[in-house]
Protein backbone atom coordinates (compact mmCIF):
# COMPACT_ATOMS: atom_id res chain seq x y z
CA UNK A 1 0.00 0.00 0.00
CA UNK A 2 2.71 2.44 1.04
CA UNK A 3 4.94 1.56 -1.85
CA UNK A 4 2.19 2.22 -4.36
CA UNK A 5 1.56 5.70 -2.93
CA UNK A 6 5.18 6.77 -2.55
CA UNK A 7 6.27 5.72 -5.98
CA UNK A 8 4.16 8.18 -7.95
CA UNK A 9 5.12 10.99 -5.61
CA UNK A 10 8.77 10.27 -6.16
CA UNK A 11 8.27 10.27 -9.90
CA UNK A 12 6.41 13.53 -9.74
CA UNK A 13 9.18 14.97 -7.66
CA UNK A 14 11.70 13.97 -10.25
CA UNK A 15 9.53 15.38 -13.00
CA UNK A 16 9.06 18.61 -11.11
CA UNK A 17 12.80 18.87 -10.48
CA UNK A 18 13.66 18.41 -14.14
CA UNK A 19 10.97 20.87 -15.14
CA UNK A 20 12.31 23.65 -12.92
CA UNK A 21 15.79 22.75 -14.05
CA UNK A 22 14.71 23.06 -17.65
CA UNK A 23 13.01 26.32 -16.90
CA UNK A 24 16.12 27.55 -15.14
CA UNK A 25 18.32 26.45 -18.02
CA UNK A 26 15.96 28.05 -20.50
CA UNK A 27 15.88 31.23 -18.52
CA UNK A 28 19.64 31.28 -18.29
CA UNK A 29 19.93 30.70 -21.99
CA UNK A 30 17.37 33.39 -22.72
CA UNK A 31 19.39 35.88 -20.72
CA UNK A 32 22.58 34.83 -22.44
CA UNK A 33 20.87 35.36 -25.79
CA UNK A 34 19.69 38.76 -24.68
CA UNK A 35 23.31 39.44 -23.80
CA UNK A 36 24.20 38.72 -27.41
CA UNK A 37 21.72 41.32 -28.59
CA UNK A 38 22.54 43.89 -25.97
CA UNK A 39 25.71 45.50 -27.41
CA UNK A 40 24.01 46.22 -30.75
CA UNK A 41 20.86 47.56 -29.12
CA UNK A 42 22.71 49.76 -26.61
CA UNK A 43 24.97 51.13 -29.34
CA UNK A 44 21.99 52.04 -31.50
CA UNK A 45 20.08 53.61 -28.62
CA UNK A 46 23.11 55.75 -27.76
CA UNK A 47 23.75 56.93 -31.28
CA UNK A 48 20.30 57.12 -32.81
CA UNK A 49 17.35 56.92 -30.38
CA UNK A 50 18.79 59.31 -27.77
CA UNK A 51 19.88 61.86 -30.39
CA UNK A 52 16.41 61.64 -31.89
CA UNK A 53 14.75 62.35 -28.53
CA UNK A 54 17.21 65.21 -28.10
CA UNK A 55 16.18 66.55 -31.50
CA UNK A 56 12.58 66.64 -30.29
CA UNK A 57 13.82 68.55 -27.25
CA UNK A 58 15.73 71.02 -29.45
CA UNK A 59 12.65 71.53 -31.59
CA UNK A 60 10.78 72.82 -28.55
CA UNK A 61 13.54 75.29 -27.75
CA UNK A 62 14.21 78.82 -28.89
CA UNK A 63 17.85 78.47 -29.80
CA UNK A 64 19.88 80.35 -32.37
CA UNK A 65 23.66 79.97 -32.27
CA UNK A 66 24.01 83.64 -33.12
CA UNK A 67 22.42 84.47 -29.75
CA UNK A 68 23.66 81.61 -27.55
CA UNK A 69 22.47 83.25 -24.33
CA UNK A 70 18.92 83.74 -25.52
CA UNK A 71 17.93 80.10 -25.11
CA UNK A 72 14.54 79.17 -23.69
CA UNK A 73 11.67 76.75 -23.86
CA UNK A 74 9.50 77.74 -26.79
CA UNK A 75 6.71 75.20 -26.88
CA UNK A 76 5.52 74.68 -30.43
CA UNK A 77 6.77 78.07 -31.66
CA UNK A 78 9.28 76.48 -34.01
CA UNK A 79 6.54 74.39 -35.59
CA UNK A 80 4.07 77.26 -35.94
CA UNK A 81 6.73 79.53 -37.39
CA UNK A 82 7.74 76.73 -39.75
CA UNK A 83 4.16 76.57 -40.94
CA UNK A 84 3.70 80.35 -41.23
CA UNK A 85 7.12 81.22 -42.69
CA UNK A 86 6.14 79.42 -45.87
CA UNK A 87 9.23 77.20 -45.91
CA UNK A 88 7.70 73.99 -44.66
CA UNK A 89 4.97 73.20 -47.19
CA UNK A 90 7.06 73.80 -50.31
CA UNK A 91 9.71 71.64 -48.74
CA UNK A 92 7.33 68.79 -47.95
CA UNK A 93 5.98 69.13 -51.47
CA UNK A 94 9.49 69.00 -52.96
CA UNK A 95 10.42 65.97 -50.86
CA UNK A 96 7.25 64.04 -51.68
CA UNK A 97 7.28 64.92 -55.40
CA UNK A 98 10.95 64.09 -55.89
CA UNK A 99 10.46 60.79 -54.05
CA UNK A 100 7.29 59.86 -55.91
CA UNK A 101 8.64 60.67 -59.39
CA UNK A 102 12.03 59.07 -58.83
CA UNK A 103 10.68 55.89 -57.26
CA UNK A 104 8.00 55.46 -59.94
CA UNK A 105 10.41 56.01 -62.81
CA UNK A 106 13.08 53.83 -61.21
CA UNK A 107 10.58 50.99 -60.78
CA UNK A 108 9.43 51.28 -64.42
CA UNK A 109 12.97 51.38 -65.82
CA UNK A 110 14.05 48.74 -63.33
CA UNK A 111 11.26 46.48 -64.53
CA UNK A 112 12.20 47.05 -68.16
CA UNK A 113 15.86 46.24 -67.54
CA UNK A 114 15.03 43.30 -65.28
CA UNK A 115 12.88 41.73 -68.01
CA UNK A 116 15.53 42.39 -70.65
CA UNK A 117 18.36 41.03 -68.51
CA UNK A 118 16.40 37.98 -67.38
CA UNK A 119 16.71 36.58 -70.90
CA UNK A 120 19.67 34.46 -71.91
CA UNK A 121 21.90 36.37 -74.28
CA UNK A 122 25.54 36.81 -75.08
CA UNK A 123 27.30 39.05 -72.56
CA UNK A 124 24.46 39.05 -70.06
CA UNK A 125 26.84 39.01 -67.08
CA UNK A 126 28.71 42.00 -68.46
CA UNK A 127 25.48 43.89 -69.18
CA UNK A 128 24.34 43.24 -65.63
CA UNK A 129 27.65 44.41 -64.21
CA UNK A 130 27.49 47.63 -66.24
CA UNK A 131 23.87 48.17 -65.19
CA UNK A 132 24.50 48.06 -61.44
CA UNK A 133 27.32 50.61 -61.62
CA UNK A 134 25.16 53.78 -61.34
CA UNK A 135 23.93 52.57 -57.96
CA UNK A 136 27.45 51.90 -56.71
CA UNK A 137 29.02 55.15 -57.84
CA UNK A 138 29.41 57.70 -55.05
CA UNK A 139 26.19 59.81 -55.15
CA UNK A 140 28.13 63.07 -54.86
CA UNK A 141 30.30 62.01 -57.81
CA UNK A 142 27.24 60.97 -59.82
CA UNK A 143 25.53 64.32 -59.30
CA UNK A 144 28.67 66.21 -60.28
CA UNK A 145 29.23 64.15 -63.40
CA UNK A 146 25.63 64.71 -64.49
CA UNK A 147 25.78 68.42 -63.65
CA UNK A 148 28.85 69.15 -65.75
CA UNK A 149 29.31 66.45 -68.36
CA UNK A 150 25.61 65.77 -69.09
CA UNK A 151 23.40 68.77 -68.23
CA UNK A 152 25.80 71.68 -68.84
CA UNK A 153 24.69 74.14 -71.53
CA UNK A 154 28.15 74.25 -73.16
CA UNK A 155 29.93 70.98 -72.52
CA UNK A 156 27.04 68.73 -71.51
CA UNK A 157 26.40 65.71 -73.71
CA UNK A 158 22.61 66.05 -73.59
CA UNK A 159 22.83 69.53 -75.05
CA UNK A 160 25.37 68.34 -77.60
CA UNK A 161 22.79 65.78 -78.76
CA UNK A 162 20.10 68.51 -78.77
CA UNK A 163 22.33 70.81 -80.84
CA UNK A 164 23.09 67.98 -83.26
CA UNK A 165 19.35 67.47 -83.72
CA UNK A 166 18.88 71.24 -84.12
CA UNK A 167 16.86 71.43 -80.93
CA UNK A 168 17.16 74.38 -78.55
CA UNK A 169 19.75 74.05 -75.79
CA UNK A 170 18.27 73.46 -72.32
CA UNK A 171 19.74 74.90 -69.12
CA UNK A 172 18.61 71.90 -67.11
CA UNK A 173 19.32 72.88 -63.52
CA UNK A 174 17.74 76.33 -63.83
CA UNK A 175 14.94 75.68 -66.35
CA UNK A 176 13.89 72.25 -65.07
CA UNK A 177 15.39 71.86 -61.59
CA UNK A 178 12.91 69.20 -60.47
CA UNK A 179 13.44 67.13 -63.61
CA UNK A 180 17.22 67.45 -63.20
CA UNK A 181 17.12 66.00 -59.70
CA UNK A 182 14.61 63.31 -60.67
CA UNK A 183 16.67 62.22 -63.69
CA UNK A 184 19.80 61.73 -61.60
CA UNK A 185 17.93 59.91 -58.83
CA UNK A 186 16.13 57.71 -61.34
CA UNK A 187 19.45 56.88 -62.94
CA UNK A 188 20.91 55.92 -59.57
CA UNK A 189 17.95 53.90 -58.32
CA UNK A 190 17.03 52.02 -61.50
CA UNK A 191 19.76 49.41 -60.83
CA UNK A 192 18.50 49.05 -57.26
CA UNK A 193 14.97 48.28 -58.47
CA UNK A 194 16.34 46.13 -61.29
CA UNK A 195 18.29 43.93 -58.87
CA UNK A 196 15.25 43.40 -56.65
CA UNK A 197 12.94 42.67 -59.61
CA UNK A 198 15.53 40.45 -61.27
CA UNK A 199 15.62 38.35 -58.11
CA UNK A 200 11.83 38.17 -58.35
CA UNK A 201 11.90 37.05 -61.97
CA UNK A 202 14.51 34.41 -61.23
CA UNK A 203 12.39 33.06 -58.40
CA UNK A 204 9.50 32.54 -60.75
CA UNK A 205 8.28 29.03 -61.48
CA UNK A 206 9.38 28.42 -65.07
CA UNK A 207 6.96 25.51 -65.41
CA UNK A 208 3.94 27.80 -65.03
CA UNK A 209 5.33 30.12 -67.70
CA UNK A 210 5.83 27.21 -70.09
CA UNK A 211 2.34 25.95 -69.38
CA UNK A 212 0.94 29.39 -70.18
CA UNK A 213 2.88 29.43 -73.45
CA UNK A 214 1.58 25.99 -74.35
CA UNK A 215 -1.97 27.13 -73.55
CA UNK A 216 -1.43 29.85 -76.13
CA UNK A 217 -1.23 32.85 -73.85
CA UNK A 218 0.89 35.44 -75.64
CA UNK A 219 4.05 36.92 -74.17
CA UNK A 220 2.25 40.10 -73.09
CA UNK A 221 -0.63 38.24 -71.44
CA UNK A 222 1.73 35.86 -69.68
CA UNK A 223 3.59 38.90 -68.41
CA UNK A 224 0.56 40.83 -67.14
CA UNK A 225 -1.35 37.84 -65.78
CA UNK A 226 1.40 35.74 -64.28
CA UNK A 227 4.68 37.60 -64.00
CA UNK A 228 3.40 40.95 -62.70
CA UNK A 229 1.28 39.50 -59.88
CA UNK A 230 4.26 37.35 -58.91
CA UNK A 231 6.47 40.45 -58.88
CA UNK A 232 4.07 42.42 -56.70
CA UNK A 233 5.84 41.61 -53.46
CA UNK A 234 9.21 42.56 -54.96
CA UNK A 235 7.83 45.83 -56.33
CA UNK A 236 6.46 46.62 -52.87
CA UNK A 237 9.82 46.00 -51.21
CA UNK A 238 11.56 48.12 -53.83
CA UNK A 239 9.06 50.95 -53.42
CA UNK A 240 9.29 50.90 -49.62
CA UNK A 241 13.08 50.84 -49.42
CA UNK A 242 13.50 53.28 -52.30
CA UNK A 243 10.99 55.74 -50.81
CA UNK A 244 12.53 55.69 -47.36
CA UNK A 245 16.00 56.33 -48.78
CA UNK A 246 14.94 59.03 -51.27
CA UNK A 247 12.81 60.86 -48.67
CA UNK A 248 16.10 61.77 -47.00
CA UNK A 249 17.68 62.90 -50.24
CA UNK A 250 20.38 65.53 -49.90
CA UNK A 251 23.36 64.96 -52.21
CA UNK A 252 21.84 65.76 -55.62
CA UNK A 253 20.02 68.79 -54.20
CA UNK A 254 23.18 70.22 -52.67
CA UNK A 255 25.15 69.66 -55.85
CA UNK A 256 22.67 70.18 -58.70
CA UNK A 257 20.22 72.90 -57.61
CA UNK A 258 21.11 74.04 -54.07
CA UNK A 259 17.43 73.85 -53.32
CA UNK A 260 16.31 76.32 -56.00
CA UNK A 261 13.23 75.97 -58.18
CA UNK A 262 11.07 73.93 -55.82
CA UNK A 263 13.66 71.27 -55.03
CA UNK A 264 14.41 72.25 -51.43
CA UNK A 265 13.87 68.91 -49.68
CA UNK A 266 13.48 68.69 -45.91
CA UNK A 267 17.04 67.42 -45.46
CA UNK A 268 18.37 70.39 -47.43
CA UNK A 269 16.12 72.85 -45.59
CA UNK A 270 17.38 71.52 -42.27
CA UNK A 271 20.97 71.90 -43.48
CA UNK A 272 20.28 75.51 -44.51
CA UNK A 273 18.50 76.48 -41.31
CA UNK A 274 21.04 74.84 -39.00
CA UNK A 275 24.37 75.35 -40.69
CA UNK A 276 23.80 78.57 -42.58
CA UNK A 277 21.00 80.15 -40.52
CA UNK A 278 22.40 78.67 -37.27
CA UNK A 279 18.84 78.30 -35.97
CA UNK A 280 19.06 75.01 -34.08
CA UNK A 281 15.49 75.04 -32.75
CA UNK A 282 13.93 75.66 -36.15
CA UNK A 283 16.17 73.11 -37.87
CA UNK A 284 15.31 70.49 -35.25
CA UNK A 285 11.63 71.04 -35.98
CA UNK A 286 12.32 70.23 -39.65
CA UNK A 287 14.18 67.11 -38.53
CA UNK A 288 11.13 65.96 -36.57
CA UNK A 289 8.86 66.69 -39.53
CA UNK A 290 11.15 64.53 -41.70
CA UNK A 291 10.66 61.64 -39.28
CA UNK A 292 6.88 62.10 -39.25
CA UNK A 293 6.83 62.11 -43.04
CA UNK A 294 9.00 58.99 -43.17
CA UNK A 295 6.71 57.25 -40.70
CA UNK A 296 3.63 58.14 -42.77
CA UNK A 297 5.17 56.88 -45.99
CA UNK A 298 6.68 53.83 -44.34
CA UNK A 299 3.44 52.79 -42.63
CA UNK A 300 1.54 53.08 -45.88
CA UNK A 301 4.14 50.98 -47.64
CA UNK A 302 5.16 48.90 -44.65
CA UNK A 303 1.85 47.24 -43.81
CA UNK A 304 2.12 44.66 -46.50
CA UNK A 305 5.87 44.63 -46.70
CA UNK A 306 6.64 43.91 -43.08
CA UNK A 307 4.77 40.65 -43.43
CA UNK A 308 7.07 39.80 -46.30
CA UNK A 309 10.15 40.62 -44.23
CA UNK A 310 8.89 38.43 -41.43
CA UNK A 311 7.78 35.62 -43.71
CA UNK A 312 11.24 35.71 -45.27
CA UNK A 313 12.86 34.64 -42.08
CA UNK A 314 11.13 33.12 -39.13
CA UNK A 315 12.18 29.68 -38.10
CA UNK B 1 5.05 17.39 -94.66
CA UNK B 2 7.31 19.69 -96.57
CA UNK B 3 5.21 22.78 -95.95
CA UNK B 4 4.96 21.92 -92.29
CA UNK B 5 8.73 21.73 -92.06
CA UNK B 6 8.93 25.09 -93.79
CA UNK B 7 6.60 26.77 -91.33
CA UNK B 8 8.43 25.46 -88.27
CA UNK B 9 11.78 26.55 -89.62
CA UNK B 10 10.38 29.94 -90.57
CA UNK B 11 8.81 30.52 -87.13
CA UNK B 12 12.07 29.41 -85.62
CA UNK B 13 14.01 31.88 -87.72
CA UNK B 14 11.57 34.74 -86.98
CA UNK B 15 11.82 33.86 -83.32
CA UNK B 16 15.61 33.93 -83.39
CA UNK B 17 15.51 37.14 -85.40
CA UNK B 18 13.27 38.66 -82.78
CA UNK B 19 15.63 37.38 -80.10
CA UNK B 20 18.61 38.98 -81.80
CA UNK B 21 16.70 42.24 -82.10
CA UNK B 22 15.79 42.18 -78.39
CA UNK B 23 19.41 41.52 -77.53
CA UNK B 24 20.48 44.45 -79.69
CA UNK B 25 17.92 46.76 -78.06
CA UNK B 26 19.02 45.53 -74.62
CA UNK B 27 22.64 46.33 -75.35
CA UNK B 28 21.82 49.77 -76.76
CA UNK B 29 19.78 50.65 -73.66
CA UNK B 30 22.42 49.28 -71.29
CA UNK B 31 25.15 51.27 -73.04
CA UNK B 32 23.09 54.49 -72.97
CA UNK B 33 22.47 53.89 -69.31
CA UNK B 34 26.13 53.24 -68.61
CA UNK B 35 27.31 56.14 -70.76
CA UNK B 36 27.74 58.76 -67.98
CA UNK B 37 30.12 56.41 -66.15
CA UNK B 38 32.05 55.64 -69.34
CA UNK B 39 32.19 59.36 -70.14
CA UNK B 40 33.48 60.14 -66.65
CA UNK B 41 36.34 57.66 -67.00
CA UNK B 42 37.14 58.92 -70.51
CA UNK B 43 37.12 62.60 -69.48
CA UNK B 44 39.47 61.85 -66.62
CA UNK B 45 42.15 60.88 -69.12
CA UNK B 46 41.72 63.92 -71.37
CA UNK B 47 43.72 67.11 -71.23
CA UNK B 48 41.51 69.85 -69.78
CA UNK B 49 41.08 71.68 -73.08
CA UNK B 50 39.64 68.56 -74.72
CA UNK B 51 37.42 67.57 -71.75
CA UNK B 52 35.87 71.03 -71.58
CA UNK B 53 35.43 71.49 -75.31
CA UNK B 54 31.94 72.04 -76.68
CA UNK B 55 32.21 69.21 -79.19
CA UNK B 56 32.95 65.88 -77.53
CA UNK B 57 36.12 63.99 -78.39
CA UNK B 58 36.13 60.22 -78.32
CA UNK B 59 39.59 59.50 -79.69
CA UNK B 60 42.55 61.21 -78.10
CA UNK B 61 45.94 60.56 -76.56
CA UNK B 62 45.26 59.73 -72.89
CA UNK B 63 47.08 61.81 -70.29
CA UNK B 64 47.15 61.60 -66.49
CA UNK B 65 47.04 65.37 -66.06
CA UNK B 66 43.60 65.23 -64.44
CA UNK B 67 44.73 62.64 -61.90
CA UNK B 68 47.84 64.69 -61.19
CA UNK B 69 45.73 67.80 -60.54
CA UNK B 70 43.32 65.88 -58.29
CA UNK B 71 46.23 64.65 -56.21
CA UNK B 72 47.67 68.18 -56.10
CA UNK B 73 44.43 69.27 -54.49
CA UNK B 74 45.23 66.93 -51.61
CA UNK B 75 42.87 64.15 -52.60
CA UNK B 76 45.06 61.48 -50.99
CA UNK B 77 44.25 62.90 -47.55
CA UNK B 78 40.50 62.81 -48.18
CA UNK B 79 40.73 59.25 -49.48
CA UNK B 80 42.70 58.28 -46.38
CA UNK B 81 39.94 59.76 -44.17
CA UNK B 82 37.21 58.00 -46.14
CA UNK B 83 39.08 54.73 -45.78
CA UNK B 84 39.51 55.19 -42.02
CA UNK B 85 35.83 56.03 -41.47
CA UNK B 86 34.61 53.19 -43.70
CA UNK B 87 36.90 50.61 -42.06
CA UNK B 88 35.86 51.67 -38.54
CA UNK B 89 32.19 51.57 -39.55
CA UNK B 90 32.61 48.12 -41.05
CA UNK B 91 34.47 46.70 -38.06
CA UNK B 92 31.89 48.08 -35.61
CA UNK B 93 28.81 47.02 -37.53
CA UNK B 94 30.13 43.53 -38.30
CA UNK B 95 31.38 42.85 -34.76
CA UNK B 96 28.13 43.96 -33.16
CA UNK B 97 25.95 42.35 -35.82
CA UNK B 98 27.39 38.84 -35.60
CA UNK B 99 26.19 38.11 -32.02
CA UNK B 100 22.92 39.98 -32.60
CA UNK B 101 22.12 38.17 -35.83
CA UNK B 102 23.12 34.89 -34.18
CA UNK B 103 20.72 35.49 -31.29
CA UNK B 104 17.95 36.46 -33.71
CA UNK B 105 18.32 33.40 -35.89
CA UNK B 106 19.97 30.37 -34.32
CA UNK B 107 19.54 31.02 -30.62
CA UNK B 108 16.13 31.90 -29.32
CA UNK B 109 15.20 35.29 -27.99
CA UNK B 110 11.78 36.23 -26.72
CA UNK B 111 9.94 38.62 -29.01
CA UNK B 112 12.21 38.24 -32.01
CA UNK B 113 9.75 40.41 -33.92
CA UNK B 114 10.19 43.31 -31.52
CA UNK B 115 13.95 43.22 -31.76
CA UNK B 116 13.81 42.97 -35.53
CA UNK B 117 11.42 45.87 -35.88
CA UNK B 118 13.63 47.88 -33.55
CA UNK B 119 16.48 47.39 -35.99
CA UNK B 120 14.37 48.10 -39.03
CA UNK B 121 12.92 51.29 -37.56
CA UNK B 122 16.42 52.48 -36.71
CA UNK B 123 17.44 51.86 -40.29
CA UNK B 124 14.54 54.02 -41.45
CA UNK B 125 15.40 56.85 -39.06
CA UNK B 126 16.38 59.82 -41.25
CA UNK B 127 19.90 61.07 -40.59
CA UNK B 128 18.39 64.56 -40.51
CA UNK B 129 16.65 63.58 -37.28
CA UNK B 130 19.86 62.80 -35.41
CA UNK B 131 22.52 65.06 -36.87
CA UNK B 132 21.89 68.18 -34.76
CA UNK B 133 22.40 66.60 -31.30
CA UNK B 134 25.41 64.68 -32.59
CA UNK B 135 26.86 67.93 -33.89
CA UNK B 136 26.22 69.72 -30.58
CA UNK B 137 27.60 66.89 -28.45
CA UNK B 138 30.70 66.43 -30.58
CA UNK B 139 31.24 70.17 -30.56
CA UNK B 140 30.94 70.35 -26.77
CA UNK B 141 33.38 67.52 -26.13
CA UNK B 142 35.74 68.65 -28.88
CA UNK B 143 35.21 65.69 -31.18
CA UNK B 144 33.81 67.56 -34.13
CA UNK B 145 35.90 67.09 -37.26
CA UNK B 146 37.19 63.81 -35.84
CA UNK B 147 37.37 60.96 -38.33
CA UNK B 148 37.03 58.23 -35.66
CA UNK B 149 33.76 59.72 -34.42
CA UNK B 150 32.46 59.86 -37.98
CA UNK B 151 33.39 56.20 -38.38
CA UNK B 152 31.53 55.32 -35.16
CA UNK B 153 28.40 57.17 -36.34
CA UNK B 154 28.61 55.33 -39.66
CA UNK B 155 28.87 52.09 -37.69
CA UNK B 156 25.51 52.88 -36.08
CA UNK B 157 24.07 53.90 -39.45
CA UNK B 158 25.05 50.55 -40.99
CA UNK B 159 24.37 48.25 -38.05
CA UNK B 160 20.65 47.58 -38.74
CA UNK B 161 21.30 46.59 -42.35
CA UNK B 162 24.19 44.40 -41.28
CA UNK B 163 22.07 42.64 -38.63
CA UNK B 164 19.19 41.96 -41.03
CA UNK B 165 21.44 40.86 -43.81
CA UNK B 166 23.53 38.52 -41.65
CA UNK B 167 20.45 37.06 -40.06
CA UNK B 168 19.24 35.99 -43.49
CA UNK B 169 22.52 34.11 -43.97
CA UNK B 170 22.44 32.63 -40.46
CA UNK B 171 18.94 31.29 -41.07
CA UNK B 172 20.35 29.18 -43.87
CA UNK B 173 22.68 27.23 -41.57
CA UNK B 174 21.18 23.76 -41.26
CA UNK B 175 19.85 23.32 -37.76
CA UNK B 176 21.17 19.74 -37.54
CA UNK B 177 24.75 21.01 -37.63
CA UNK B 178 24.18 23.32 -34.66
CA UNK B 179 22.27 20.65 -32.79
CA UNK B 180 25.10 18.19 -33.33
CA UNK B 181 27.55 20.72 -31.98
CA UNK B 182 25.38 21.29 -28.91
CA UNK B 183 25.15 17.57 -28.26
CA UNK B 184 28.92 17.46 -28.44
CA UNK B 185 28.85 20.03 -25.69
CA UNK B 186 30.29 22.92 -27.61
CA UNK B 187 29.97 26.15 -25.66
CA UNK B 188 28.22 29.13 -27.14
CA UNK B 189 31.41 30.93 -28.07
CA UNK B 190 32.83 27.81 -29.70
CA UNK B 191 29.53 27.26 -31.44
CA UNK B 192 29.72 30.71 -33.02
CA UNK B 193 33.40 30.83 -33.88
CA UNK B 194 34.06 27.24 -34.87
CA UNK B 195 30.82 26.09 -36.39
CA UNK B 196 28.52 28.92 -37.44
CA UNK B 197 30.99 31.56 -38.63
CA UNK B 198 32.82 29.38 -41.16
CA UNK B 199 29.47 28.46 -42.69
CA UNK B 200 28.28 32.05 -43.02
CA UNK B 201 31.62 33.59 -43.92
CA UNK B 202 30.49 34.62 -47.44
CA UNK B 203 27.52 36.36 -45.84
CA UNK B 204 29.71 38.16 -43.32
CA UNK B 205 31.99 39.27 -46.13
CA UNK B 206 29.06 40.55 -48.16
CA UNK B 207 27.63 42.43 -45.17
CA UNK B 208 31.05 43.96 -44.55
CA UNK B 209 31.27 45.10 -48.17
CA UNK B 210 27.79 46.65 -48.03
CA UNK B 211 28.70 48.43 -44.81
CA UNK B 212 31.90 49.71 -46.40
CA UNK B 213 30.05 50.95 -49.50
CA UNK B 214 27.45 52.93 -47.53
CA UNK B 215 30.09 54.55 -45.30
CA UNK B 216 32.41 55.36 -48.20
CA UNK B 217 29.65 57.07 -50.19
CA UNK B 218 28.02 59.04 -47.35
CA UNK B 219 27.86 62.80 -47.90
CA UNK B 220 25.34 64.46 -45.53
CA UNK B 221 26.92 63.56 -42.17
CA UNK B 222 30.41 63.98 -43.58
CA UNK B 223 29.58 67.50 -44.68
CA UNK B 224 28.11 68.47 -41.31
CA UNK B 225 30.33 66.61 -38.83
CA UNK B 226 33.70 67.32 -40.45
CA UNK B 227 35.34 70.52 -41.67
CA UNK B 228 39.01 70.09 -42.52
CA UNK B 229 41.16 67.52 -40.71
CA UNK B 230 38.56 64.76 -40.98
CA UNK B 231 37.03 65.78 -44.34
CA UNK B 232 36.18 62.75 -46.44
CA UNK B 233 36.01 62.36 -50.21
CA UNK B 234 32.31 63.17 -50.91
CA UNK B 235 32.41 66.72 -49.44
CA UNK B 236 35.77 67.24 -51.17
CA UNK B 237 34.10 66.36 -54.48
CA UNK B 238 31.14 68.57 -53.58
CA UNK B 239 33.49 71.53 -53.26
CA UNK B 240 34.06 71.38 -57.03
CA UNK B 241 30.65 73.01 -57.45
CA UNK B 242 32.12 76.35 -56.45
CA UNK B 243 34.96 75.96 -58.95
CA UNK B 244 35.82 78.55 -61.59
CA UNK B 245 37.16 78.02 -65.09
CA UNK B 246 37.59 74.64 -66.74
CA UNK B 247 37.74 71.67 -64.42
CA UNK B 248 35.90 68.77 -66.04
CA UNK B 249 39.03 66.64 -66.53
CA UNK B 250 40.23 66.98 -62.94
CA UNK B 251 36.68 66.54 -61.65
CA UNK B 252 36.21 63.38 -63.74
CA UNK B 253 39.55 62.00 -62.59
CA UNK B 254 38.72 62.71 -58.94
CA UNK B 255 35.23 61.21 -59.30
CA UNK B 256 36.71 58.12 -60.95
CA UNK B 257 39.19 57.59 -58.11
CA UNK B 258 36.44 58.16 -55.52
CA UNK B 259 33.98 55.80 -57.18
CA UNK B 260 36.39 53.03 -58.16
CA UNK B 261 36.82 51.18 -54.82
CA UNK B 262 33.08 50.87 -54.33
CA UNK B 263 32.40 49.92 -57.94
CA UNK B 264 34.97 47.13 -57.68
CA UNK B 265 33.64 46.02 -54.28
CA UNK B 266 30.08 46.05 -55.62
CA UNK B 267 31.02 44.06 -58.70
CA UNK B 268 32.75 41.53 -56.48
CA UNK B 269 29.73 41.25 -54.16
CA UNK B 270 27.22 41.31 -57.03
CA UNK B 271 25.49 38.09 -56.03
CA UNK B 272 24.95 39.23 -52.45
CA UNK B 273 24.20 42.83 -53.33
CA UNK B 274 20.46 42.41 -53.63
CA UNK B 275 20.31 40.73 -50.25
CA UNK B 276 22.15 43.63 -48.68
CA UNK B 277 20.00 46.25 -50.37
CA UNK B 278 16.78 44.53 -49.40
CA UNK B 279 18.02 43.99 -45.83
CA UNK B 280 17.95 40.23 -46.35
CA UNK B 281 14.33 40.13 -47.49
CA UNK B 282 15.30 38.90 -50.95
CA UNK B 283 17.89 36.26 -51.68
Amino acid sequence: MTTTTTQPIELEDVRAATATDKRRVQKKELWRNRGLLLPAVVFLILLTQIPFLTTIGFSLTKWNLLYPNDRAFAGFDNYTSALTSGDLWPSIRATVLITAFSVTLAVLFGLLFAVLLDRQFRGRALARTLMITPFLIMPAAASLIWKYSMFDTNIGMINWVFRSLHLPVVAWSTEHPMATVVIVLTWQFTPFMMLILLAGLQGQDKGILEAAQVDGAGTWRTFTWITLPHLRMYIEIGVLLGSVIILQVFDPIAILTKGTGGTKTLAYLLYERAFIGLDVGQAAAYGVVTVVLTIIVATIALKSVFKVFMAGGSR
Amino acid sequence: MNSRNDTTSSTRSTRSARGALTTLVTWILVLIFFFPVFWMVLNGFKPESLASSVDPTFIFKPVTEGYQLAMDRGMAGYLQNSLTAAVIATIISVTLAIPAAYALSIRRVKNVENSLSFFISTRFMPLAAIVLPLFMIFKTIGLLDNIYMLGIVYGAMNLPVTVWMMRSFFLEVPYEIIEAARVDGAGMFREIVRIVLPLVLPGVAAAALISFIFAWNEYFLALLLTSSAARTTPPFLGSFVDGRGQFLAVLSAAATIAALPVILAGWAAQKQLVRGLSMGAIK
